[in-house]
């Protein structure tokens, strides 16, 4: 598998300073892309949870991971790309917009199941919640209109059903086949 | 008990089994040394320079497996310290750096000698922590200690800024580690052990490269006794030199850019390569996609994120060496593979990497073999970067383990001599020769006063090319000998600074006075540097060039060896 495709891995991290500084250096260092990043606090007191979208083929991303899991201050890694998995990325979207135009913005607006958040004289802003797909094609369409200003959250991810992330071992059997 | 912070960084060295400790002091980290005088237990050796004491905490690691300790204050004396950091991260050397910090409330406003140094030094270090309260001083370090000499070893920083060192508080014995993100896998997957045991197995033409892992784990036995049962070629890689008697019949040199022919050679044939602590690094491989593609690979490593790094894996396996050969031997069968190890000598005779040609000029290499001679293989060898140090490599046959010091993965010139420091205070007792470049040697030699003042009966002995030999080499090769700013006209007379420090010097012109200078040197009951005035222009062979294979290998020209 060569080809570049973008991966999603979430991790659980101490909440310390400098934990950010230390990922993004690891990554700038070795020299891997983040096309999304996305932090907030866990389900635990101390712990946060990031969500990595990252550009690359197969190797890449066993790379990430496995110099993800070497920080000491990370707790868990899982790359959930190959899962089933919800994603989400909500973004505001400041649209160009007139009475001639008004209309027809809501209703693509409605289709997309977003909503109007401000609206002001030649201009409204337009949240949209989604996968990182939905949310392009949202910002495509709105183009049209003119858009002015848009603000993304980064995707968040989890995957469906009961599955947890894996720990730390890096003698699962699955990161061992990654291995090779 | 209430304690100072100073008092607390002494006693968690102390009981993390530390007792030697290198440093200079300064504003930001003199309440830590005015408390050393309640610790005699904590020697304390004062180098000259801040590299000197990051370096020679390095060359005490190697030779303890314990944690080199060195200290620094805040701004330039930390960030004298990086080049040994960096050289430590490199080659899983475990350290644990104590750095003064300025007062915590002036932090982030640019006061004099603040420096970020846990933000420098966050790529070159395994870890590393700023401590802003006393009463978290002593878990710090007992994780620091930790973190640098389990898993794969590496150097870790602790930041103090100076309020810290004075803030009395209530002392308690650390408590249990509290580590969740960190839990080095030492065991080893049993099926895969099973698996790569299956492969030994199986193999016609196996051969074990074995890296510096055999000698942080200190496999040495386990290493043996794989190779002599299933009678399996042992090559090293650079750092993985002394791992295995070098006068042993299975032992097959050690590959690469400067390495002997054969034994790159027998890894391009070999059907199996048993990658024993090791990273396929660039000066082993040359180009990573032609690299032996004739084999099957196993990789036992305690790092998972080397394993499939360079090289593709068939059977990697993440755990500590020794645990894992331990384990795995019970399952590999006796072997005598003869038509592999006819081949192997084969490969020796037709490329005889290691012979020196005859001639009445004082060659480099010839030194490196009366030491080698003279000392019957049993010293501690401390090699600086460049010509000497493949030459010590080379023709040096190192006999004991864990006895060949060098900068392999940063390339760290002026290692040889803080290092060479570090060694023989680890092991007083031990013969520690540096073999040193004059460029190298230039600098760090401001250490000679800190082996002159504590006694260190380190030999040197410098080869002295008058050049920065190995960048010249490559001048010589690639840019049409166009000899840019490599000639070391300006050398300063190595024996009369050696007197100045109170060192004995001796200089060596001629071929003849080799080896009666190296035994007046062993003879000497301290330090002594002889300075070995070498042939100018002799090439490193054989030379794999970046990034080629190793049928672009250039080995000697018989003109040159025919020169007298
Ligand atoms: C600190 C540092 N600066 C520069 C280099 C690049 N370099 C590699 S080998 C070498 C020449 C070393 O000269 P010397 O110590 O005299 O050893 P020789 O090669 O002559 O034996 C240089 C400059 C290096 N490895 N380290
Ligand atoms: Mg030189």
């Amino acid at each position: 598998m060569k080809s570049s495709e973008k991966h999603t891995i979430t991790a659980l991290v101490e909440d310390r300073a400098g934990v950010l500084n230390r990922i993004s250096s690891m990554f700038r260092r070795r020299g891997y892309n983040i096309s999304s990043l996305a932090v907030g606090k866990s389900e635990s007191a101390g712990l946060s949870r990031m969500t990595f979208v990252v550009d690359g083929d197969a190797k890449t991303v066993e790379m990430v991971v496995k110099n993800l899991h070497k920080l000491v201050e990370v707790i868990k890694v899982s790359d959930i790309s190959e899962e089933n998995a919800v994603s989400r990325e909500l973004a505001l979207i400041r649209v160009k917009c007139d009475v001639a135009t008004r209309s027809e913005i809501m209703q693509i607006v409605d289709i997309f199941r977003a909503k109007i958040v401000d609206v002001s004289q030649d201009t409204l802003i337009v949240e949209v919640t989604g996968n990182e797909d939905k949310v392009n094609s949202l910002v495509d369409l709105l183009d049209s209109f003119g858009v002015f200003e848009v603000m993304r959250t980064g995707t968040v991810a989890m995957s469906r059903g009961a599955s947890f992330e894996q720990d730390k071992s890096m003698n699962s059997p699955r990161i061992l086949e990654n291995a090779s | 008990m209430i304690k100072k912070g100073s008092q607390i960084v002494c006693e968690s060295l102390l009981r993390e089994g530390c007792n030697v400790v290198f440093g200079i002091p300064g504003g930001a980290i003199l309440p830590l040394y005015q408390a050393l005088p309640e610790y005699p237990e904590l020697r304390h050796i004062l180098t000259r320079h801040e590299q000197g004491a990051s370096l020679a905490a390095d060359g005490y690691a190697r030779v303890t497996g314990k944690p080199g300790v060195a200290f620094a204050t805040s701004g330039p004396g930390a960030t004298n310290l990086v080049t040994g950091i960096a050289c430590a991260q490199m080659d899983s050397v475990p350290l644990v750096i104590v750095t003064g910090q300025v007062n915590s409330w002036t932090i982030g406003s640019d006061a004099f000698q603040e420096t970020d140094i846990t933000g420098i030094t966050l790529p070159i270090t395994k870890h590393n922590f700023l401590v802003m309260d006393a009463s978290e001083i002593a878990s710090s370090i007992k994780e620091a200690f930790y973190i640098a000499n389990s898993g794969r070893p590496g150097p870790v920083l602790v930041d103090i800024p100076r309020d810290v060192f004075v803030q009395e508080v209530e002392y308690e014995e650390p408590g249990e580690l509290n580590l969740p993100g960190y839990s080095p896998n030492v065991s080893g997957h049993s099926g895969q052990i099973r698996k790569a045991a299956n492969l030994i197995n199986e193999a016609e033409k196996p051969v074990i490269v074995a890296g510096h892992g055999v000698i942080i784990s200190k496999a040495y036995d386990e290493l043996k006794e794989l190779a002599e049962k299933a009678q399996i070629p042992v090559i090293t890689t650079l750092l993985g030199i002394s791992c295995f008697p070098e006068d042993h019949v299975l032992w097959t040199g050690w590959p690469g850019m400067h390495g002997m022919a054969y034994a790159s050679f027998a890894i391009e044939e070999a059907d199996l390569i048993i990658a024993l602590g090791m990273r396929f690094d660039d000066r082993i491989t040359g180009n990573p996609s032609k690299f032996a593609l004739n084999s099957k690979k196993i990789h036992i490593d305690v790092d998972p994120s080397e394993i499939g790094k360079n090289i593709r894996v068939d059977v990697p396996i993440v755990g500590d060496v020794k645990e894992v050969l331990t384990r795995m031997n019970t399952h590999v069968g006796a072997a005598t593979h003869p038509a592999w190890l006819k081949k192997i000598d084969v490969l020796k005779e037709d490329h005889p990497s290691l012979d020196i040609p005859e001639t009445s000029k004082l060659l480099a290499r010839q030194v490196v073999r009366d030491i080698s001679d003279e000392t019957k293989g049993g010293a501690t060898i401390v090699t600086g970067v460049g010509q000497h140090q493949m030459w010590a490599a080379q023709h040096y046959r190192f006999k004991k383990p864990c006895t060949f010091l060098t900068s392999g993965g940063s390339g760290t010139m002026g290692y040889e001599v803080p290092a060479a420091m570090g060694a023989q205070v680890a092991d007083p007792d031990s013969i520690v020769w540096s073999i040193a470049g004059d460029g190298g040697f230039q600098m760090t030699l401001c250490e000679l006063a800190t082996i002159a003042e504590n006694r260190l009966p380190v030999k040197f002995a410098i080869l002295n090319n008058g050049f920065l030999g190995m960048v010249r080499q490559w001048q010589e090769i690639f840019f049409d000998s166009s000899y840019v700013s490599t000639g070391y006209t300006g050398n300063p007379d190595f024996v009369r600074l050696a007197e100045a420090y109170g060192i004995k010097g001796i200089k060596v012109t001629d071929k003849t006075q080799v080896k009666t200078a190296i035994a007046e040197a062993m003879d000497h009951d301290g330090p002594v540097l002889v300075d070995f005035i070498v042939e100018q222009e002799e090439n490193v062979y054989p030379m794999i060039p970046s990034g080629m294979t190793v049928y672009d290998m250039i080995e000697e020209p018989i003109s040159e060896k025919v020169t007298n």
